[in-house]
């Protein structure tokens, strides 16, 4: 019992883990590349644009798209490394 | 054949589709009305989700924003899919493994008080509400436009379709109608832009068309749109917008909103496993990325088609700005798609200087040299998708695609709505406050009828618009963004937080933001009682309202923890089941107990 339940306190840290650096990468994507970083960015061209204008179109949402995928291939494994999936 | 028997062809069709399928798919049990029985593939579930989420805005409004605004649009481009993530990682496997068909149902027992559970039904049937008046007023518009039958009528016909396979089949019927939606929806939003597309840039995917060259200037796509809108007075499309906060808050309003939706929640639930339901969220947004993606193409192309319709000499390479903009056409000479829309009034022209020429630009700009007296071309932003195929010259039938497709878009979020007001009505409010010894056969009837109702109430209003169906992005995002999503947050992050620090978050988030949407845009919407003037230069830090959703999203956890921290912890078995949660090992079907 007692070992069950440290494991379970260590999944628990291990999702947190990987959510606080999922949602680092979703904000930086979103409000950093695409609005507050943008006029950084400038100077790297894109197709008669700036980077950060691609990023507000199209590289956030693609960007989502690869972290959920990502998010639940890795907590497949976790759940698989600690038992506790279905 | 004609245009019109076209239309009605393509309509009629997927409306058969979507009958069949109800037939097929009826329920018989309150399982399969709330959660379609429990096991619906990941794939299926993201395609449904998909249906629901994109919406008569996605499908008809968002392109049209976007070519207006050019990059600040952005925002809801990045806001409703960004959501998406906050779903996967933040809610929906969690609410999956507490296996209950509704989202009031998870507040009202992770916070051990009805009092909470009733303040999220009110908070779900304000939000939804407001959000489906919007889609019975985007069927409607769809309908006059190609059916010629008016608003009124076409709504009823709307209306009787949802009635159908939503009352017959509740989430089970539901489910699968918005899988073919989807397939529809999609369908239709991306033919035309291929056309388009290649026509412009000879690149056949519209999201990499966008970042290509114009094929008639040579140059980048979006460097000539930048030329062609600033010789006319407009800002650049890609310019960087001033206000950068209130362009971060409004972006997590949306996103925090669209997590908090409950008619979206409510999809994860359909699926058989907590893995499934983080993969049907990414399913999901590969589905929705599809019309996203495309939309700013569509968006920017068609702005670039529209100018140079009206200025032909700024079509390919061009010397002097000043002289291309001096020649515009004469309106007598306007294309046919012009003509076809003048009649809906989304079009409208007014020769101001009377050379019976159409001036448009900036109006904000003074062209007096130029002998222009005004912008004389007046055009909705709403018709931008569905003249898409008449504009690039398309056959017929795409435009009975198109006509099917907003429909579907329309339809299919409207039954996704009605039926998370119907479960909140008779699941949370019938069984769970007034009648909770209801055996299943009457939650069901009492299921059916509610969402009767609901269709009633949602078809008057449709047809009678109230001052708030206009403010659906506001007033819904808000509410869901303020009070659902931190409550649903904390009750699976925070063992700490109770029912007092959860109604206390709720009520402070929620108040907050309608006074402050209500000071600038009237009180309860009536026109002329708003205290301030919706202005930028009123805007208390520069953030509009609507954008405020994600600072009451900010107040709704401070006061949560404050008043948590001050009280009793919450009892063990709370603690237990926040526990339970957390984990996927031992989830069931959702159940009802």
């Amino acid at each position: 019992m007692a070992d069950d339940k440290s494991k379970a306190a260590a999944y628990w840290k291990a999702n947190l883990r990987l959510i606080t650096g999922c949602l680092i990468v979703w904000a930086l994507v979103s409000y950093g590349c695409a609005i507050l970083l943008r006029p950084l960015l400038a100077g790297i061209p894109v197709g008669g644009t700036d980077l950060g204008f691609w990023f507000a179109q199209q590289g956030s949402i693609l960007a989502f798209i690869g972290l959920i995928f990502f998010y639940a291939w890795k907590m497949n494994r976790l759940d698989k490394k600690f038992g506790l999936g279905e | 054949m004609s245009q019109f028997a076209i239309n009605v062809l393509f309509v009629g069709g997927s409306f058969a589709i979507y009958i069949g399928i109800a037939i097929w798919a009826k329920a018989g049990s309150t399982r399969d009305f709330y959660v379609a029985g429990g096991g619906v593939h990941p794939i299926t579930n993201g395609m449904a989700i998909g249906a629901d989420w994109m919406s008569a805005a996605s499908f008809i409004s968002m392109a049209g924003i976007i070519a207006s605004a050019g990059y600040g649009a952005s925002t809801f481009l990045m806001g409703w899919t960004g959501g998406y993530v906050l779903l996967a990682l933040l809610l929906a496997p969690y609410l999956r493994k507490f296996g209950k068909f509704t989202v009031p149902e998870f507040i009202g027992d992770r916070f051990y008080s009805k009092s909470a559970r009733m303040v999220a039904v009110i908070c779900l049937i304000v939000a939804s509400l407001t959000y489906v008046i919007g889609q019975m007023a985007g069927a409607g518009v769809a309908f006059s436009r190609f059916l010629e039958v008016d608003a009124t009528t076409g709504l009823i016909i709307a209306a009787i379709v949802v009635f159908f396979y939503s009352v017959l089949g509740g989430m089970k019927g539901i489910t699968y109608t918005q899988v073919a939606q989807y397939i529809v929806l999609i369908v239709a939003y991306t033919i035309p832009a291929v056309f388009i597309s290649l026509e412009l840039t000879d690149n056949p995917i519209p999201p990499l068309g966008l970042f290509s060259d114009h094929s008639a200037s040579g140059e980048p796509l979006l460097a000539k749109l930048n030329e062609v809108v600033t010789a006319l007075g407009f800002n650049e499309y890609t310019a960087m917008v001033d206000n950068k906060l209130n362009m971060v808050l409004f972006t997590l309003s949306l996103m925090i909103g669209t997590a908090g939706l409950p008619h979206v929640i409510m999809r994860f639930f359909t699926v058989p496993k907590v893995a499934d339901a983080r993969w049907s969220a990414g399913w999901a947004l590969v589905f929705i990325g599809l019309l996203y993606l495309t939309a700013p193409a569509v968006a920017s192309m068609a702005r670039l088609n529209l100018v140079t319709t009206i200025y032909p000499d700024m079509a390919a390479q061009v010397e002097n700005y000043e002289d291309a903009a001096a020649n515009p056409i004469a309106y007598a000479d306007r294309p046919d798609w012009i003509r076809t829309w003048e009649e809906t009034g989304l079009i409208s022209f007014d020769d101001k200087n009377d050379d019976g020429r159409i001036q448009l630009y900036n109006d904000a700009a003074d062209f007096s040299d130029r002998g222009w007296q005004g912008n004389e071309l007046e055009v909705s932003n709403d018709i931008l998708v569905l003249a898409n195929p008449e504009i690039a010259n398309l056959p017929g039938w795409v435009v009975g695609l198109i006509a099917a497709g907003g429909l579907a878009a329309a339809l299919s979020t409207a039954a996704g709505l009605l039926l998370a007001i119907s479960s909140a009505i008779s699941h949370d409010l019938i069984k769970g406050a007034i009648n909770p010894k209801i055996t299943e056969k009457g939650e069901l009837r009492a299921a059916r009828i509610s969402m009767s109702v609901a269709i009633v109430v949602a078809t008057y209003l449709g047809v009678n618009p109230p001052g708030f169906a206009a403010q659906v992005v506001a007033l819904a995002f808000g509410i869901a963004a303020a009070s659902l999503f931190p409550a649903l947050m904390m009750g699976i992050f925070s063992k700490r937080i109770n029912n007092k620090g959860a109604i206390a978050g709720m009520l402070s988030g929620l108040i907050f933001t309608l006074v402050y949407i209500f000071v600038y845009k009237g009180w309860f919407f009536i026109p002329d009682t708003n205290n301030l003037p919706d202005t930028e230069a009123n805007w208390v830090l520069g953030i509009s309202p609507l954008s405020i959703g994600a600072v009451g999203a900010i107040l709704n956890f401070a006061v949560a923890y404050m008043v948590s921290s001050v009280t009793e912890e919450p009892p063990q078995e709370i603690q237990d089941l926040v526990e339970s949660v957390r984990y996927p090992k031992g989830a069931g079907v959702a159940i009802d107990h």
